[in-house]
């Protein structure tokens, strides 16, 4: 069973992603702190998606499926179409440049590395697929 | 998403934030941090209460502010945070960068100590 949820790339449709999340995962996830990770990690990488593969523009279409597997292990995919954005190929920055250099930015990659078990992308004709998993 | 909520209560400035920081929303922490330091106030603190939830850009929010405030001589105390929200922040090592404190009382102390 596969559970899915489409937005246009703006980010007012993040508090979305993040309810479909919680209401999908709730009666799964017995600590509130636990589900919180989750929904930060997947809110981060959404947000760097819409932000730097789309622009925040509105009529690209982002999907957010969640499968659960045996075991306790939870996929989720973000499917989107456009230029990828591979986290793994960014390094995530040291704390303290990040307040020398007073940028806002740079942190969740780090939340989604820590919280995250594993990040994998693949691509299926024109789709790229961003595939998370999370043992719970 | 967000309401930030302000008063002013034996000189310091509390900012109470009701609701949702995310990538969307940040810019509203960012302009009423921004408001009470053109305003003058010396000592803030930020009431996290009702903060039911805050992404990496919140988070840089607040560290944006750091070098400014120890340069200004300001001080900012965050206080009430739910665990959930707690957990966000010691996951990034930022319960040592920024002053977090578990309720008004004692957050209002530590800014009275770090600004004498």
């Amino acid at each position: 069973m596969s559970y899915r949820h489409s937005i246009g790339c703006s980010l007012e449709n993040l508090k979305g992603i993040r309810d479909f999340i919680r209401g999908t995962l709730r009666g799964h996830v017995h600590s509130e702190v636990q589900l919180n990770e989750i929904v930060l990690a997947l809110d981060e990488m959404c947000s760097n998606l819409i932000i730097h593969s789309h622009q925040c523009n509105p009529d690209d279409k982002l999907e957010l499926r969640i499968q659960f597997r045996t075991g306790n292990q939870v996929v989720f995919e973000i499917v989107d179409e456009g230029s990828q954005f591979n986290i793994n190929e960014f390094h995530s920055p040291d704390l303290s440049h990040l307040v020398q250099e007073k940028r806002k930015g740079g942190l969740g990659i780090r939340l989604v590395k820590t919280i995250m078990d594993s990040v994998e992308y693949t691509h299926q004709g024109n789709q790229n697929i961003c595939r998370l998993t999370k043992r719970l | 998403m967000v309401h930030i909520k302000r008063l002013q209560e034996d000189g310091f400035d509390i900012l109470a934030i009701v609701g949702e920081i995310d990538a969307s929303s940040a810019i509203e922490l960012d302009l009423a941090i921004a408001r009470s330091v053109g305003e003058g106030y010396k000592r803030i603190l930020i009431d996290c209460g009702s903060l039911e939830y805050i992404s990496s850009a919140g988070l840089g929010v607040f560290m944006s502010y750091i070098e400014e405030f120890r340069d200004k001589q300001l001080v900012m105390v965050l206080f009430g945070l739910k665990e959930k929200v707690s957990n966000t922040f010691s996951i990034l090592g930022l319960a040592d960068l920024l002053n977090i404190r578990t309720g008004k009382q004692e957050a209002k102390q530590l800014a009275n100590e770090l600004s004498a």
